[in-house]
């Protein structure tokens, strides 16, 4: 099966700048993938690039087999780009924003029953004929989703889709974009929200720097990192001894990294030594957070 | 069935939004510019009617097609330069970058807005100046044509300048310094031939010149120039900026990094 996304030593120049560092990266039909990192990382360079925004100083992108560049109409009909920023045209009202979308596209009258549905699904039914600019920044989220499935593509790229969105929203809209998956939508996020990642990609790419630096599974990944964290509200100081278990602290909270639960025993005798009263304390399972933050702090 | 085939419909609704977008605002982009023509009109026909004939015409009717295609100029080139420095300030460029629109297709669209703007106000300003003032029309076919004409390459102007400017001001500096000059010292208030050899070498190279000049002839029957010479002039000029405006469209120049 042709990949919903490949990626081939793509780089990305500006100036002295190099945003992207020769990144390889295919991503199969009816994934749902992850594109995490930090500020900086260059996932919204590489978005921009798949969706034909910005150009590459070298290598290939092609989205359902269509080079980016060379077939750039095939390409964009394939795929569906939802922009970080909560950017709206404020002429006009919903449904006219997304009929146009889709008309722009060469989707005509035959389209109007879908956008009517992704309007229902997304919860913009009473704002459909309100104007862009008189929405809340949640609903301008919302249309923002609408707009990018408005022509039907079968890969959806979300950039940050629920930055500054309320819970009940993001619940709502990881619901509807669940559900498109499960249609067969091949679905590439990037989010700051771990825990979201986590639970609904089945792979994730961590970036740093321009580069890809860990493609796997999210279960893989998870199994990376030591099993479990102890997260230790202390009286005192934490005893020099246990630092080199220490992932982060605050005050006087720690989190310590363990590899087995029947080191629990061991580091709360060393606590009892110490003459250091435990004020509270909490056994968490291991996260793509814990992952992120041992991959990108490596220097 | 709809008449319009998928592969034109792309284009089609860009340019159907380019129309609602001028058109939801008619008061600020129609009403106010036949307004402000017409208010030229009063003082100028009200100060210097009697005293002054061009060509053997009185100047209240010398000056209205003047008048008329300044404002389809400055009308064709303010629809595609605000529509875009517009979109590209408040980002909303990117859903039209998303498609699958050709550079030549966002061009056309663009353009073809621009024209039916200018058009349209230069036709408010014709059907109310004619309720006060007899105004022939000798070759409504050439009126046409160099409205049309001179409308898209004010259009094409636009577009080089919607995506050249970053922000309100480089737009502002545009139209103030290079498209009002051009506009008023192109021949709308007077005939070339009342001014100096100097400035009349000068006038000649302006394009805004051929396109009023040739204008008032359709009206009239009479021109500084050759109307031939003058349509000549305004289709390549309008081919020579159209080139460069899709050189740039092409190159995805402050568009596409």
């Amino acid at each position: 099966m042709i990949p919903a996304i490949k990626i081939e030593q793509v780089q990305k120049h500006y100036g002295a700048l190099q945003a992207l560092k020769g990144i390889d990266l295919t991503i199969e039909q009816g994934e749902f993938f992850a594109l995490l990192g930090p500020n900086g990382a260059g996932k919204s360079t590489l978005i921009n690039l798949l969706a034909g925004l910005i150009k590459p100083t070298s290598g290939k992108l092609a989205v359902m087999g269509f080079d980016v560049q060379a077939d750039y109409r095939q390409a964009r009909h394939a795929l569906g780009v939802v922009p970080q920023e909560l950017v709206f045209d404020p002429f006009f009202n919903v449904r006219e924003m997304l009929r146009f979308q889709a008309g722009y596209f060469g989707r005509g009258p035959e389209n109007d029953e879908w956008v009517d549905e992704i309007i229902e699904c997304l919860g913009l039914a009473d704002k459909a004929h309100t104007n862009m600019r008189k929405l809340s920044g949640g609903m301008k989220r919302r249309a923002l989703i609408a707009q990018a499935l408005a022509h039907r593509p079968p890969v959806i790229v979300l950039d940050e889709p629920t930055a500054g969105v309320d819970v009940e929203l993001r619940q709502m809209l990881w619901e509807f974009i669940k559900r498109l998956n499960r249609d067969g939508h091949t679905v590439i996020l990037t989010t700051h929200y771990l825990e979201e990642a986590e639970t609904l990609c089945s792979r994730v790419a961590m970036m740093k720097q321009g580069q890809i630096i860990a493609l796997d599974t999210t279960a893989n990944l998870l199994k990376k990192i030591p099993g479990k964290n102890l997260r230790l509200k202390l009286s005192a100081a934490l005893p020099e001894s246990l630092r080199p278990l220490l992932r982060h602290e605050e005050a006087f909270e720690y989190m310590l990294a363990l590899t087995e639960v029947t080191q629990v025993e061991a580091v709360l005798a060393q606590i009892r030594q110490a003459a250091i009263a435990v004020e509270d304390m909490q056994l968490i399972e291991a996260d793509l957070e814990d992952v992120f933050v041992d991959l990108v702090s490596k220097p | 069935m709809s008449i319009i085939s998928a592969r034109m419909r792309g284009p089609w609704t860009l340019f159907k939004k380019e129309l609602l977008r001028f058109w939801r605002v008619s008061f600020q982009t129609v009403a106010a510019p036949v307004m402000t023509a017409l208010l030229y009109l009063l003082v100028f026909s009200h100060v210097l009617e009697g005293r002054v004939q061009v060509h053997g015409l009185n100047y209240t009717s010398f000056l209205i097609p003047g008048l008329i295609m300044m404002s389809v100029l400055q009308n064709a080139f303010a629809n595609s330069s605000s529509s875009l420095i517009q979109s590209k300030v408040m980002g909303n460029l990117v859903f039209v970058l998303l498609t699958p629109l050709s550079y030549l297709e966002f061009f056309l669209a663009f353009l073809l807005a621009s024209v039916v703007r200018g058009v349209a106000v230069g036709l408010g300003i014709y059907l109310v100046a004619i309720v006060f003032i007899d105004l022939p029309m000798a070759h409504p076919l050439l009126v046409l044509m160099f409205a049309v004409a001179g409308s898209a390459f004010l259009g094409a102007f636009g577009i080089i300048a919607g995506i050249w400017a970053d922000k309100f001001d480089q737009m502002a500096a545009f139209q103030n310094f290079i498209i009002m000059p051009l506009s008023f010292l192109s021949g709308v208030f007077y005939s070339i031939h009342s001014l100096p050899p100097f400035w009349q070498t000068v006038s000649h190279l302006n394009p805004f010149f051929y396109m009023i000049d040739g204008f008032r002839y359709g009206f009239f029957g009479v021109s500084d120039i050759s109307p031939l010479i003058s349509l000549s002039i305004v289709l390549g000029s309008f081919f020579a900026i159209s080139w460069l405006a899709l050189t740039m469209l092409k190159s995805g120049y402050k568009l596409r990094g």
